[in-house]
């Protein structure tokens, strides 16, 4: 295949390059195919469920008027949209708290605040309502602090939802606060400018688009959470936690396919309304800004350094109550030590080889989900032509971002699960749990692979295929290695995912191919706690080994391929 | 490269290795060819190695795979595969969840050997050849914590009557029958003992005391061994294994009467291991099985089985003339008014 172009004499220098390009519409028709199997069929297959009655007849809108004329589906709704607008302020304050003190204080240990900050990103959502359980409930540690209010119901999904997505705002908005201007400060300084209105006229500005963004995905992430609420909820209906109750408590497919459109709505809405705001945004870090440099401020550092302590003693609190609490034998009533818990075969839903299980299903994804991910938005960043194909596989690789994953797992049912599909032979493997996993991490991984694309210089391309070099071959020799760090991190971000993920994978995995994470829920349900506690903190371990493996190998990539970025 | 001696000797290596791999993979095969028995149940994990060890002594040449999860599980993956199953058997698994089944042709009829011995209540009154043979019966029953009901003061209930008492408000859990088979084996017995009448009005009484509703049946009796809440509305299997484990439990039943449920099997009509399966099912009423089947059951299907668990209440005659046909035929209506009527409430209970 490799001498196929250099046969090829110089007068036929324009056919070369057009069959690069054919190549390359092919792999983006190969990339449209699959993303047409993986994200638009299944949801078609779901959309087209809730218009039908049990027998698959066409009953028009009849389901969602049932839906609608049923109070306590319908009060979902508000439920739903009260703990995400809740949990968002709060999530977003603290974020927003935590990451000013990280970029304006001089308080000490940064690098270890930062650290802890992630680490909910490690833990299934079960978690810290697990936690929660021990700390709040009847039995619970601190229940007092509660003063007589139940744990069940919106405050404790509330405060689950905000441990489980802090780091993800932390992340946006340290990242927005991180590229401010000193020269701004310097001027405001200068002209007299109080403190507190340099802040709101300086600081808030800077960062206001990314406290919207972060604002929008802590409102989508928790609006479609189906851990906490299934777990510590009471009975606080939410709508993630009705798809559930409708298709495995009644076996009512249809109007678990209504809830689950009602629940893309939101997140639907979210998710647009945050793609206008960005592409408002313009850049702020221009070439001559000067990076801000804190000054050390005693009285100031102090309040930061408390902000941030209580934030991530609250982080490390919770993780250690689960810790401690799946070794104890039998709480309350014999808090003595046992590794009892942690023996998965005798517990009722769970095993170690559910924990096996989850450690190839997240390899294979994020093995699988790098190369398409990366190969699919390297061809549509740097494919010429076909304009309207590469629009619409850019859309299609957005959509996954708005949908939730229960809903995503429903559909999938439906799809793979027809008899006339010829894909159904992939039904209750391995493989429709990967592919449905890539899927519903798709459109963050796409957007990685994407920034990073665009930092590279297209005049690599433009030299190589001067010197009549074949795409790929620059693609192989040149981009990998210099997207190296971008496509770690996708790589270890879907293993991670895949780790956690519960709600995508509820409905689809198998009698071999049962996950830790579902195995979470199972034993939670079953009542057995204490190994819930255990296996989620199980979960906790192996994706902080991968990331700690992650962070070294990027060491060691960096010191060899990206010796470039430095002079 | 085929004159060099080297490569030679390494081609016949390699023949020679593959002639007794090929020779091995024969005799293991042979000796292999174990039937793979895929069975979807709904049984407590820790009985699943129970019954294959006993079963796969009997039957050297069959091997089961189990499927197992909890029964609203089970009944979702069973209807949504119902244009194509895959499993061979369903074992284990309550026969509301069969009969709901039966009207999409799912399964085959089979009279396992020796099925005449059984009490005719265990085996489908419908069809002969039967669809579904019983396996046990498990009963609804109350568990109580000794530990905490003594902190707030409850008395030990007597009746399901007792348990509407102002003093057990928001001291008592129960399951919902809109997530859980096991709420829906309570409600349905209530309906049955008092009519729909009374049963509604016992259960609008029941609410308020209810603290809150969970999506397992077996959890609020796990919730009460763990001292979370004083009282939880179960089944009685899980009452015995807290026990066991420690936890100061008593386990209460009723006097009005007690829900119940068969644990049944079937086979799925395009099975391609019928010997295998009809061996499960004649395995599964033989004596040595039913023996296998009682510890912690209310009652097995063959008659003159003792429980072996010494103080497991006698229940046998407190299980309600239980019809399974009506809970089954009603039970998306009764779900129905049950959420419209306690599902509603959204808010969290005001103390």
């Amino acid at each position: 295949m490799a001498n196929g172009p250099q046969a090829l004499t110089a007068t036929t220098v324009k056919a070369k390059v057009s069959r690069d390009d054919w190549v390359m519409r092919g792999g983006m028709v190969v990339i449209g195919i699959y993303l047409l199997v993986a994200v638009i069929f299944p949801l078609y297959s779901l959309l087209s469920k809730s218009f039908q009655d049990e027998f698959g007849k066409f009953v028009g809108l009849a389901n969602y008027a049932e839906y609608f004329a049923t109070p306590a589906l319908f009060f979902s709704i508000n439920n739903s949209l009260t703990i995400s607008f809740t949990s968002m302020v709060i999530t977003v304050s603290l974020a927003f708290g935590y990451a000013y003190g990280l970029t304006r204080s001089c308080m000490p240990g940064k690098n270890i605040f930062k650290a802890i900050a992630l680490i909910p990103i490690l833990a299934p959502s079960l978690l810290p309502a697990i936690s929660l359980r021990y700390l709040f409930g009847a039995q619970g540690m601190i229940k007092e602090l509660l003063m007589g209010e139940s744990i069940y119901g919106p405050i404790g999904i509330v405060m689950g939802e905000v441990f489980w997505t802090f780091p993800h705002a932390l992340i946006i908005i340290l990242t927005a606060l991180s590229t401010a201007d000193a020269r701004l400060y310097e001027a405001a300084e200068s002209m007299g400018t109080s403190k507190l209105r340099t802040f709101f006229t300086v600081t808030l500005p800077g960062a206001k688009y990314g406290v919207i963004s972060a604002c929008f995905v802590v409102f989508t992430l928790v609006i479609t959470d189906f851990g906490v609420p299934k777990v510590i909820g009471g009975n606080y209906n939410v709508l993630a936690v009705d798809v559930y109750k409708q298709v495995v408590g009644q076996q009512n497919f249809q109007m678990g396919a209504v809830v689950g459109m009602v629940l893309l709505a939101p997140a639907l809405l979210a998710f647009t309304a945050d793609r206008i705001v960005q592409g408002k945004q313009v850049a702020l870090l221009s070439a001559r800004a000067v990076p801000y440099q804190p000054r050390p401020n005693k009285r100031f550092d102090l309040i930061m350094l408390t902000v941030c302590g209580i934030v991530a003693l609250t982080i490390v609190g919770l993780l250690g109550v689960a810790q401690y609490a799946s070794l104890v034998k039998l709480w309350p009533y014999n808090m003595s030590l046992t590794l009892h818990h942690y023996d998965f075969d005798l517990r009722d839903g769970g095993s170690w080889g559910a924990m096996f299980n989850s450690l190839e299903m997240a390899g294979w994804t994020a093995v699988i989900g790098t190369t398409v991910v990366f190969t699919g938005a390297y061809l549509v960043e740097k494919s010429k032509g076909f304009t309207h194909g590469r629009g619409l596989i850019q859309l299609m690789c957005m959509i996954p971002l708005a949908v939730p994953g229960i809903v995503l797992g429903l559909a999938y049912i439906f799809f793979f699960n027809h008899p006339g599909n010829p894909l159904g032979f992939m039904y209750a493997t391995m493989g429709i749990l990967v592919m449905c996993t890539i899927t519903h991490f798709y459109t963050v991984s796409h957007l990685t692979a994407v920034t990073a694309l665009k930092q590279m210089d297209p005049e690599f391309e433009a030299v190589s295929s001067s010197l009549k070099i074949p795409f790929y071959r620059t693609f192989i020799r040149v981009t990998v290695p210099v997207c190296m760090p971008a496509i770690l991190d996708i790589s270890v971000y879907l293993f991670v995912n895949a780790m956690t993920t519960v709600s995508a994978v509820i409905f689809i995995y198998s009698a071999d191919t049962q996950l830790a994470s579902v195995a979470v829920i199972n034993m939670d349900d079953a009542g057995e706690i204490a190994s819930a506690a255990a296996m989620a903190m199980m979960i906790v371990y192996t994706s902080a080994g991968m990331r700690l493996l992650h962070f070294l190998l990027t060491r060691g990539i960096a010191r060899q391929s990206q010796a470039w970025r430095k002079r | 490269m085929q004159n060099n001696p080297l490569s030679r000797t390494l081609t016949r290596l390699t023949a020679a290795t593959a002639a007794a791999l090929f020779a091995v993979g024969l005799a293991a095969g042979g000796a292999m060819a174990k039937t793979d028995l895929l069975v979807y149940t709904s049984i407590e994990a820790d009985e699943l190695s129970k019954f294959k060890k006993a079963f796969e002594k009997d039957n050297p040449d069959i091997n089961i795979k189990w499927v197992r999860d909890s029964t609203g599980i089970m009944g979702a993956k069973l209807l949504a595969e119902k244009d194509n199953p895959k499993a061979d058997i369903v074992y284990g698994m309550a026969a509301t969840v069969l009969l709901q089944l039966i009207p999409h042709n799912y399964f085959q009829a089979y009279a396992p050997k020796g099925v005449e011995k059984l009490n005719p209540l265990y085996v489908d009154p419908k069809n002969n050849p039967p669809l579904w043979v019983g396996q046990r019966a498990y009963v609804a029953a109350v568990c109580y914590n000794t530990i905490e009901a003594k902190k707030h003061n409850l008395p030990l209930p007597a009746s399901w009557k007792d348990l509407t008492k102002p003093v057990y408000k928001g001291h008592v859990i129960m399951p919902n029958p809109g997530s859980s088979g096991t709420a829906y084996l309570d409600v349905s017995s209530w309906l049955q003992i008092w009519g729909e009448e009374g049963g509604w009005k016992f259960m609008g009484a029941l609410h308020e005391n209810i603290a809150r509703y969970t999506h397992s049946g077996s959890k609020p009796c796990k919730l009460a061994a763990a001292g979370e809440i004083p009282i939880g509305i179960s089944f009685a299997y899980r009452v015995v294994k807290s026990k066991a484990a420690g936890a100061p439990l008593v386990l209460v039943t009723p006097k009005e009467g007690l829900g119940w449920e068969v644990e049944a099997m079937a086979i799925v009509r395009n099975t391609k291991n019928l010997a295998a399966a009809r061996a499960l099912a004649d395995w599964t009423v033989s004596r040595r099985s039913m023996e296998l089947h009682a510890p912690g059951y209310a009652e097995v299907a063959l008659p003159g089985v003792p429980n072996p668990v010494a103080d497991f209440p006698k229940v046998g005659g407190l299980m309600i003339k239980n019809d399974f046909a009506w809970a089954g035929a009603n039970k998306s209506r009764i779900v129905k008014e049950w959420t419209k009527r306690f599902d509603v409430k959204s808010e969290p209970k005001k103390k």
